[in-house]
């Protein structure tokens, strides 16, 4: 494989790493700061990218579309926490477990009720249509270079949320002593009201963002979600530095070694052979790269001081 | 010293027996009725009573929250599916390093099963067992999503697409054909299973599982080997959720990679919750509940997940006892 | 006759489709037709049109097939071999249903022939596997639309005319992906610099993207119906790939339920089918005129082949007079094909798979501004899959 194949694949592992870290960071959050295993993540991917659709469509606006992607995954995740997440504070990871894999059902079903079981291809957005020479002579889709972009925003706002404000000061508390910020007199239903919102918000904006990637679908949300928790359990459960890290290192891995393999077993194989060994081996490299990183640092790359 | 059982054990007993006498006549009144079509809806019924009574023992019993029974309940069923597909080809399951041929039989089918998908278990749990809590739960599930797409890259087995079988296995050169001998032999399966765990749960090796999940240091101190007395349990759970695959296997004539799904360990995980965690018996009932509920309702409306979902909600949030624990009027563990 | 209680509520069960219940058949209600066909996923508009371009024909005759009272029972196999065979058995087993159609993925159909061939009839809209054409062939398995290789072979044929030396040739992995590339093989004589298999649930192809422009081909050769091809032509011109290099492949990935989701990114894309929107014949007028009238939209070729097996199941129950219990009977009547397809011509081959031609189009704007295909040749008259001769039917 020559070195400008090798750089578009690479960009396109930095997509994949970025959707994946907006979805990890809420994820790893939510269990840094509650201790709250939350398999609902996915669903709030998936509903942040048929309300953001909806409103792309009615105002055809893709920027709308985003800002309400966003807001409505970040208020439904508010009410979850609320409504439901709240009573299972004090509940064990089985019953977390169980109580938002019920949610995945109720909100996969109430999706396919209101907008049907077919998917809604999203445009790209006009101006990020077409694509840009990264070097002349290789055009690579703009859409995804503003992908990337986003999600260095997105790393960069959550940075400083984290390390520069009163409400970040919380959470990197909550994270590693909480019974001490409890104590402390801080409100913390509101902070942890606030914090799944925050999550909510960012997977509404990956939702959105791979809207136009993928397509929006009911089951669009388990897709992402079991790559994501590989991602948390790689960075480090509550580390959000491990998130960025772990999504970087599990969507290059995706991606090059899915497009390396199949070079490798062509030449063995017949063509439909090769790629379905290699398309499921480049799965497997992913799961594979998590049991070695926790056989070698159990608590993951970026453990929490306990 | 023997006391005399408790009234809800009692209760559980007599609970069971009449389960069992159901089972026994359900066959013939289902065909008296001209309802014969519901028995391989029975057998699955059973089958995956068996799948969630395997994981109820290291679930229930030993507090291990695995997120990855699915890989073992598949492996079963792939393993007697390769079998029985070579044995249609006349080629062998593998030529080196010694060769294996395939097979009809269910005598080598059914063994091979349980001694493959049990190897599968002690080994991810050789390696998950080493880690807690929400690390447990998700190793397995990673470890499951591993053999998923293992399985699916081998381009003999069908991949995606699932492995069709020729015919089903043959018991004492019987074929298990008609719906009727394969739902015996998964109650004979289900029935054996549940005797023995139960023995198993109220010998020395029960009380060590149950005993390092409400307090490991203690029994640690006691000198009991918690890891292994763990690995052991994980292992047969796992043989004998690959018997269930391999009764499902061969129902269906057909393996789907769907049994070897992180969705499928979650209705597994699902089953135990509704019937009664760390009672055996609830999770077969749960098994039950849902496949009914499955086919009933999905007969009536397509969007009967709606209906699963705050049933299930309910459940886990307020009646924690599980449906076993309205039958015989006994706590759920844990 | 006396009426009994069991068959005034069959007959009563009748009236919403039929408006008024023939008498002679109120004793058995009306002939059920089970449709198992994909709702959900990417590939879900494909079922829509299959579903609603039946049951036109069931609309039009005011719930009647061959003069007769029928009721389709739809389900939803959501693209998965498992979920089609659960409903088959059920079909078949539990509401004893004889005629059977509608399945979209031949990976799905293959899982279910087993289940459904024994006890019924199956007359396939869509998947066409090359595992039931030749050898594996079935006396109570008729396909309406094609063999999965036809509308390959026409491109490859095509795509060999323009004098295209080196050709990049893509499908998912599944028995009709392969059956595809097969297809275009057995006729495209130039070089195929590469065969790229796809999961056939995969959506992103930003990696095969790459890997296309790399290998810098005269032609690609895309198979992905439904979804896929939406993500992959919009994709390919966001790559720059349009215009540089041109994209072919069959009308799955160029018709209707694509088209408008597409856009401009499809105009001067080569197809082929064995159908067209434009085919000047008079049962096609009808149809296309109707659909758009009934369901707002244009009919794309899975609707036109759910149509044509509509009008197929309905002469062979006119033929048998509503017996489709009576298999041999039925399959007889079914194989003499009287009926007037959208096509024009049509005829069954030995293996009960169609004869007929097939077009070649291409995409283009009409005068209001739609994007649509126009028939530009024909790629082969009297054309039959390359299986039939291993099939030991008559």
């Amino acid at each position: 494989m020559d070195s400008l194949l090798l750089l578009e694949q690479t960009l396109n592992g930095l997509t994949l790493g970025v959707m994946l870290f907006l979805m990890a960071a809420g994820l790893t959050l939510i269990f840094g700061v509650m201790d709250v295993i939350n398999l609902a993540h996915g669903s709030l991917y998936m509903l942040g990218a048929f309300a953001g659709a909806t409103v792309t469509a009615r105002t055809g606006s893709f920027a709308l579309g985003v800002l309400a992607g966003v807001a409505a995954s970040a208020l439904i995740a508010l009410l979850l926490e609320l409504t439901l997440i709240r009573r299972l504070y004090a509940r064990d990871h089985l019953d977390q477990v169980l109580v938002t894999y019920a949610v995945i059902l109720i909100a996969n079903e109430s999706v396919k009720i209101v907008w049907g079981p077919q998917p809604i291809f999203l445009g790209t957005p006009e101006a990020l249509a077409g694509s840009v020479e990264i070097i002349p002579g290789v055009p690579y889709p703009a859409y995804r270079l503003a992908i990337i972009g986003a999600g260095i925003l997105a790393a960069a706002f959550l940075w400083w949320l984290i390390a520069r404000t009163r409400l970040g000061m919380l959470i990197r508390a909550g994270t590693t002593h909480r019974a001490i910020v409890q104590a402390l007199g801080v409100n913390i239903q509101v902070l942890f009201a606030l914090v799944f919102a925050i999550g909510g918000a960012l997977a509404g904006l990956a939702g959105m963002m791979a809207g136009p990637l993928l397509a929006v679908q009911v089951g669009m949300g388990e897709q992402i979600l079991i790559l994501t928790f590989v991602v948390v359990v790689v960075g480090g459960l509550g580390s959000v530095r491990g998130a960025m890290a772990g999504a970087l290192l599990v969507g290059l891995v995706d991606t090059l070694s899915r497009a390396v393999l199949p070079t490798v077993l062509r030449g063995m194989m017949e063509p439909s052979a090769a790629d379905q060994v290699a398309a499921n081996l480049g799965a497997v490299a992913v799961y594979l790269l998590m049991a070695l990183i926790l056989a070698i640092r159990p608590q993951g790359l970026f453990p929490r001081h306990a | 010293m023997r006391e005399p059982a408790p009234w809800h054990v009692r209760r559980g007993w007599i609970a069971a027996r009449l389960g069992l006498v159901a089972l026994l006549v359900a066959p013939f009144v289902l065909t008296a009725l001209d309802r014969g079509y519901l028995l391989p809806v029975m057998t699955r019924m059973l089958a995956y009573g068996l799948a969630a009574a395997a994981l109820d023992f290291v679930l229930g019993y030993g507090g291990l929250v695995s997120f990855g029974h699915g890989a073992f309940l598949g492996t079963g069923a792939y393993v007697t599916g390769v079998l029985l597909h070579h044995a249609g080809q006349r080629t062998p399951v593998l030529r080196w390093p010694v060769e294996i041929g395939g097979s009809a039989d269910a005598l080598v089918a059914f063994p091979a099963a349980a001694i493959t998908a049990g190897a599968l278990a002690f080994l991810i749990g050789a390696v998950s067992l080493r880690t807690r809590g929400v690390h447990f739960i998700m190793i397995t599930l990673a470890f499951a999503q591993m053999v998923y797409f293992l399985v699916l890259a081998i381009p003999e087995y069908g991949g995606t697409d699932g492995l069709m079988l020729p015919a089903r296995n043959n018991l004492l050169d019987l074929p298990l054909d008609g719906d009727q001998p394969i739902y015996w032999l998964a109650l004979a399966l289900l029935v054996g299973f549940l005797l023995v765990a139960r023995r198993v749960m109220e010998a020395r090796f029960g009380l060590a599982l149950r005993g390092a999940r409400q307090n490991e240091r203690r029994m640690l101190a006691l000198g009991y080997p918690v890891y292994r007395i763990r690995l052991l349990a994980f292992t047969i759970s796992g043989a004998a959720a690959g018997v269930a695959g391999a009764v499902l296997a061969n129902q269906a004539a057909f393996v789907s990679p769907d049994l070897l799904s992180w969705q499928r360990s979650g209705e597994l995980i699902m089953m135990v919750i509704l019937g009664g965690q760390g009672t055996l018996f609830g999770p077969v009932l749960g098994a039950f509940a849902l496949l009914l509920l499955e086919e009933e309702l999905s007969a009536v409306t397509e969007h009967w997940m709606l209906v699963l979902g705050p049933i299930l909600l309910l459940c886990v949030l307020f009646f924690r006892r599980g449906l076993w624990g309205q039958v015989s009027g006994a706590p759920a563990h844990g | 006759m006396t009426l009994t209680r069991r068959s005034m509520l069959a007959a009563s069960a009748a009236v919403p489709l039929t408006g008024l219940a023939a008498p002679a058949l109120a004793q058995t209600g009306p002939i059920r037709i089970g449709m198992i066909t994909t709702l959900s996923g990417p590939g879900a508009a494909l079922g829509n049109d299959i579903r609603d371009g039946f049951n036109l024909v069931v609309k039009n005759a005011s719930g009647r097939l061959g003069g007769l009272p029928v009721e389709v029972v739809i389900a939803d196999d959501g693209l998965r071999p498992e979920n089609g065979r659960a409903i088959a058995e059920r079909m078949v087993r539990r509401d004893r249903i004889q005629v059977l159609t509608g399945i979209v993925f031949s990976n799905v159909m293959l899982a279910v022939a087993p289940v459904v061939l024994p006890a019924a009839t199956y007359i396939s809209a869509n998947a066409g596997p090359s595992q039931l054409a030749g050898e594996g062939c079935n006396a109570n398995y008729f396909n309406v639309a094609w063999q999965n290789d036809n509308l390959h072979e026409a491109v490859g044929q095509y795509v060999t005319q323009q004098n295209k030396q080196r050709a990049y040739i893509l499908a998912p992995n599944y028995p009709a992906g392969r059956d595809a590339l097969t297809g275009f093989k057995r006729f495209f004589k130039g070089e195929v610099i590469a065969e790229q298999y796809t999961r056939l649930d995969q959506l992103d192809y930003a990696a095969e993207l790459a890997a296309i422009r790399n290998a810098n081909p005269e032609a690609v050769y895309i198979f992905l119906p439904g979804g896929l091809g939406i993500n992959f032509i919009k994709q390919y011109a966001a790559a720059g790939l349009r215009g540089r290099v041109p994209l072919y492949g069959p009308g799955f990935s160029f018709d209707q339920d694509v088209l408008p989701a597409v856009g401009e990114d499809a105009l001067g894309c080569f197809n082929s089918s064995q159908w067209a929107l434009d085919l000047p014949v008079p049962a096609n007028r009808q149809f296309v005129d109707t659909f758009e009238r009934e369901y707002g939209r244009l009919p794309s070729l899975y609707a036109s082949q759910g149509y044509d097996a509509a009008l197929l199941i309905g002469s062979a129950i006119a033929a048998t007079r509503g017996r489709v219990g009576d298999r041999a009977a039925f399959a007889a009547a079914l194989k003499r094909a009287d009926f007037q397809s959208v096509r024009g011509q049509f005829r069954f081959g030995n293996n009960n798979h169609p004869i007929q031609t097939i077009y070649m189009r291409e995409v283009v704007k009409d005068e209001r501004g739609r994007i649509v295909n126009r028939t530009i040749g024909t790629a082969f008259q009297d054309h039959q899959d390359a299986y039939a001769s291993q099939c030991k039917l008559a």
